[in-house]
């Protein structure tokens, strides 16, 4: 069973950055219909950078281990970094191939992730 | 019973591959089913001796597959003992057959402030249609609910029927559950009040007899991939009196009479409703495959079927962390399952891995699984080449799912 690797099912276990933000620049519900996966990410930004980044959610070992290994690799990180990661990108820090079937639930973190960057950006030109 | 799984399988050539280095284990069959030989050889017959267009050459290939087209059509309406084959029109699926009476009969029929009902069993092909045309005509979608024991519950139906609904929608039997609801009773108490009935029979077509002269409904539906059958062939029955009153689905040719510069007439039911070019091959092997599913019987189905679910539930119910949806009442041929800590498409690849093929999610019945409380369910679904064994492998895997996932207790209660 190489796809549930320890750090897989470390992660779906016992996820990291956990929770939502009282004030948070952007926040978004993302669902994956062809399981029910759903993430509901909070995020941070201050001076262009992400300085935390919250989520909860519920779903597969893989959907829920790939949001908390996404986050764990973006704290800190510029928006303009974030927008530019690809899907290769966030399959890679799974650290084992995922099948076609599977690949929706490896995405479902960074799609949140990008589309909440996506709102932070309209929130601030409609303030400007 | 000698007749079915082992001795059976030998007749589908998809199980002699492997899946992941293990013989392939089948338990998607509510999904589409295997197709046995015969249909496949039915397939490439029609291509390698007859391939013409129907209803139009006059050449001989044409006239041909003309007539097996037509022969697949009287095979259709003997299998589901209708009136006359033409009270059978072929489209691409089960779904297509449902679309085909909202656009039609219903959006004429239908009128704003009606009511149509549908049950909580109905899979999606069976309720967004419904969803869109009370929408577009701002009629009113009424849900017959279920009982905590996850039947239909018939007190509420009775009182929803008081409010005369034009339509009442309900499947045969639960692409989740596997429960089959007393159509024929809550037919007849449907008819009492005026209703039109459409049947959605995807499920139940391929595993208990179907006979519409018995049940009385109004419209049924289901697909040929779920029955031997290949996919892009479905089935919509509708009675005589109200298949000719219905206006057309699709425009184009084949479905026409006579057609002027500006103006066109149309043929008679059924043909009126097959416009273009249909899926000649895939119908003229259909018969094919209702043809082997006769030859084995549905009586001797029904039985393995049960056999199947009932050494399911003892075996998969013999572990502490599996929950198991039984539902109340008649139910058959496949079993939802959910396991504290795992989600289904967990469970499902690591049974993948062993070469075993199961549904998880939400098969396309999303508010009857919000009903169980759960976020999605895994289903193995059973068909007449399954074998104890093959459930003896799933639980296997099974168990493979405790242990990956780190679950204590995972020994079978004795």
């Amino acid at each position: 069973m190489d796809l549930y690797s320890e750090i897989i099912l470390d992660h779906y276990r016992h996820p990291r950055h956990r929770g939502s933000l009282p004030r948070p620049s952007a926040h978004i519900v993302q669902h994956n219909p062809l399981c029910g996966d759903i993430v509901k990410l909070d995020i941070s930004v201050k001076e262009g950078k992400v300085a935390d980044a919250r989520f909860l959610g519920a779903g597969c070992a893989i959907s829920q281990a790939a949001t908390s290994l996404l986050l764990d690799s973006i704290q800190g990180k510029s928006i303009g970094s974030i927008e530019k990661l690809t899907q290769q990108d966030a399959a890679d820090l799974l650290g084992i191939p995922v099948s076609k079937a599977r690949e929706q639930c490896a995405q479902l973190g960074l799609t949140a992730l990008q589309k909440a960057i996506t709102i932070f950006k309209q929130k601030r030109k409609q303030k400007r | 019973m000698q007749k079915l799984g082992e001795y059976i399988k030998k007749q589908f050539p998809i199980f002699s591959r492997r899946v992941n280095g293990h013989p392939l284990v089948y338990l998607d069959n509510a999904s589409t089913s295997q197709k046995p030989r015969a249909v496949i050889d039915a397939v490439s017959e029609y291509y390698a001796t007859m391939n013409a267009n129907i209803h139009r050459g006059i050449h001989t290939l044409s006239e041909e597959a003309t007539d097996r087209y037509e022969q697949s059509r009287t095979r259709v309406a003997r299998f589901l003992n209708a009136a006359s084959p033409s009270e059978i029109v072929f489209t691409r699926g089960c779904t297509e057959s449902i679309n085909l009476v909202a656009a039609t009969w219903a959006a004429s029929a239908i009128k704003r402030t009606d009511r149509i009902l549908v049950s909580a069993l109905e899979h999606h092909a069976n309720l967004v249609p419904w969803q869109e045309l009370a929408r577009v005509k701002r009629a009113r979608l009424d849900i017959i609910p279920l009982t905590p024991g996850l039947a239909l519950d018939e007190k509420k139906y009775r009182e929803l029927l008081s409010y005369k609904p034009k339509l009442v929608c309900l499947t045969a039997q639960s692409n989740v559950l596997g429960s089959i609801p007393p159509l024929r009773r809550m037919i007849r108490q449907a008819h009492a009040v005026g209703a039109r009935v459409l049947v959605d029979a995807a499920q139940s077509a391929g595993h208990s007899k179907t006979n519409v002269h018995f049940l009385g409904c109004d419209f049924l539906v289901f697909s040929a991939h779920k029955m031997l059958g290949p996919t892009g062939v479905g089935v919509l029955y509708a009675k005589k009196e109200i298949l000719e009153t219905m206006p057309p689905y699709q425009f184009g040719g084949d479905m026409v009479e006579i057609v002027e510069p500006r103006h066109s007439t149309y043929r008679s039911a059924p043909w009126r409703f097959e416009a273009g070019t249909p899926n000649i091959a895939g119908i003229i092997a259909f018969a094919a495959a209702i043809d082997f599913l006769e030859s084995v019987g549905f009586d001797a189905i029904q039985t393995h079927d049960a056999d199947l679910l009932s050494h399911a539930r003892s075996v998969f119910g013999s572990y502490p962390h599996v929950r198991l949806f039984h539902p109340e009442g008649e139910s058959n041929s496949m079993l939802s399952f959910a396991v504290d800590g795992v989600h289904p498409h967990d469970i499902a690849t690591v049974f993948d891995v062993s070469g075993i093929a199961i549904r998880s999610g939400l098969h396309c019945a999303e508010p009857l699984v919000r009903l169980l409380g759960v976020e999605a369910t895994a289903r193995m679904s059973f068909y007449l080449y399954n074998t104890r064994s093959d459930i003896d492998r799933a639980a296997r895997a099974l168990e493979k799912v405790f242990k990956v996932f780190q679950l204590p207790f995972t020994k079978r209660r004795s």
